[in-house]
């Protein structure tokens, strides 16, 4: 069977039938900027950073199919611009006050806005004031940080199996809840083992009494830029695959290891 | 008068930079500063208008306006306005004029909630009471980034910028180039 193509800025970018564009772009070393998709959680077409051109129309990479023949514009001037007014108004939406943040040079929205080459935000702040969740032993939730795009939604669900976040409320209200009885993480299932306690691209969900402790110029996107790290994780994750006996292994030693 | 008459019997005029500190904690100068011995080669180009470098008690017309820190209160929107209306280039240094910085975690909690809980209900604060003098420029109910206000050239991020982002920006205006950060350069933190 000859393999079916699409072109990814005039490189010629093989698929499979039910790959997105994201998937076949990842799976040949193409970086398509994202931040709401991981690859092994369904897709989830919130962040729009991996907006492409596909035959002159704009389309998200992590939700469209692949297909046959598509013409696919990526790494553009124009595109990275759009994506970098998409990344400034991430920023203002929330309190991204770097300098303080446990988080900074380990973020990867953060590492986007250095990807794009982001100086300011633009817009005027929103400067929301949203609940910190500091009830349970181990893990707090800043929602000021929070990004809303469900990795942690999805990973709670699709492979804690528990269920402990969802979005809720409409328009710039939404926020992240945490489905307990109180609404308090305290009195959800979540443990400090789950994916969903390290999945955050953010500092929204943070290990307690575990911040600072990486020296600056040796945190992740110190060494490495957003595309390498994003990259190379799909790399990880082709080795973890050929282990299917082992469950635990894409778990703990595979493509969520970081 | 005399300083500009100084610039003439200069046969290159000197490009006028001016500085200040609103709602900023001094780092931002600091990392200027921390250009080391390049600022001798950097004065060949420049002179200082009003900044906390010197005595100049008001921003006189300028090339070039350097801002640190957010607006926090009346006093930060006048010198805002005034380094605007005389600068013909002006860029917000670090976080904080960019989007607040640290002091904008204030916008949490009310204006009333920060001045009581410093000036009455702090453990050793004896003789509680909020100061009320007309001396005292009155806080913003909110802190802001200075781009909010007016109208920004350029940013430099940082918390603080590095040196080297001082000498960049600055030798580029000065070459007469577009600013632009190398990505090594480059950092909200
Ligand atoms: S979550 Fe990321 S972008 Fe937001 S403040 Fe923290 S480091 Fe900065
Ligand atoms: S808490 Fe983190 S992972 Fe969850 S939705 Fe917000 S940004 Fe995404
Ligand atoms: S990665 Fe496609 S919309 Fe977020």
């Amino acid at each position: 069977m000859s393999a079916k193509m699409i072109t990814i800025d005039g490189t010629e970018v093989p698929f499979e039938a039910g790959q997105t564009i994201m998937d076949a772009a990842l799976a040949a070393d193409i970086y398509i900027p994202h931040l709401c998709h991981k690859p092994g959680l369904s897709p989830h077409g919130s962040c729009k950073l991996c907006t492409v051109d596909v035959d002159g129309r704009a389309v998200s990479a992590c939700t469209l199919p692949a297909a046959e023949g598509q013409k696919i514009e990526n790494n553009t001037p124009a595109l990275n611009e759009v994506r970098k007014t998409i990344t400034q108004m991430l920023f203002v939406e929330g309190n991204h006050l770097c300098p303080s943040c446990e988080k900074s040079g380990d973020c990867t929205l953060q590492a986007v806005g250095y990807h794009l080459g982001m100086l300011d935000g633009h817009f005027p702040q929103f400067y929301p004031r949203r609940a910190v969740d500091a009830s349970h032993p181990t893990l707090m939730l800043d929602r000021d940080r929070c990004i809303m795009c469900e990795l942690c939604v999805r990973a709670s669900r699709e492979i804690d199996g528990k269920d402990v976040f969802a979005i809720s409320g409409r328009g710039t209200g939404r926020q992240l809840i945490v489905n307990s009885a109180t609404g308090k993480l305290a009195d959800s299932d979540i443990e400090t083992d789950d994916l969903a306690a390290h999945i955050c691209p953010v500092g929204a969900i943070l290990i307690k009494d575990h911040g600072y402790e990486v020296p600056i110029g040796r945190r992740t996107f110190d060494l490495h830029s957003v595309a390498e790290t994003d990259l190379e994780e799909i790399i990880l994750k082709k080795t973890v695959h050929h282990d299917q006996d082992d469950e635990s292994v894409e778990k703990e030693g595979g493509m969520y290891s970081a | 008068m005399s300083p500009s008459k100084k610039r003439e019997a200069c046969t290159v005029p000197k490009v006028r930079v001016a500085t200040t500190s609103l709602a900023g904690c001094f780092g931002c100068h600091m990392s200027f500063l921390d250009m080391d011995e390049r600022i001798v080669g950097l004065l060949e180009h420049v002179e200082f208008s009003r900044s906390p470098i010197n005595d100049i008690k008001h921003c006189e017309p300028c090339d070039i306006g350097l801002i640190e820190g957010a607006l926090c209160n009346a006093d930060n929107v006048h010198v805002l306005k005034e380094f605007r209306e005389n600068c013909k280039i002006l860029i917000a240094v670090g976080a904080c004029a960019i989007n607040g910085g640290v002091p904008a975690m204030r916008n949490n909690f009310t204006l009333a909630e920060c001045l009581e809980e410093a000036f009455l209900d702090e453990i050793g604060v004896d003789n509680p009471q909020i100061p009320n003098d007309v001396e005292i420029p009155l806080l913003l109910s909110k802190v802001h980034p200075i781009h909010e206000v007016v109208k920004v050239d350029y940013y430099l991020p940082g918390c603080p910028p590095p040196a080297d982002a001082f000498v960049k920006i600055l030798t580029d205006l000065l070459e007469g180039k577009e600013p632009s950060l190398p990505k090594d350069m480059l950092h909200y933190d």
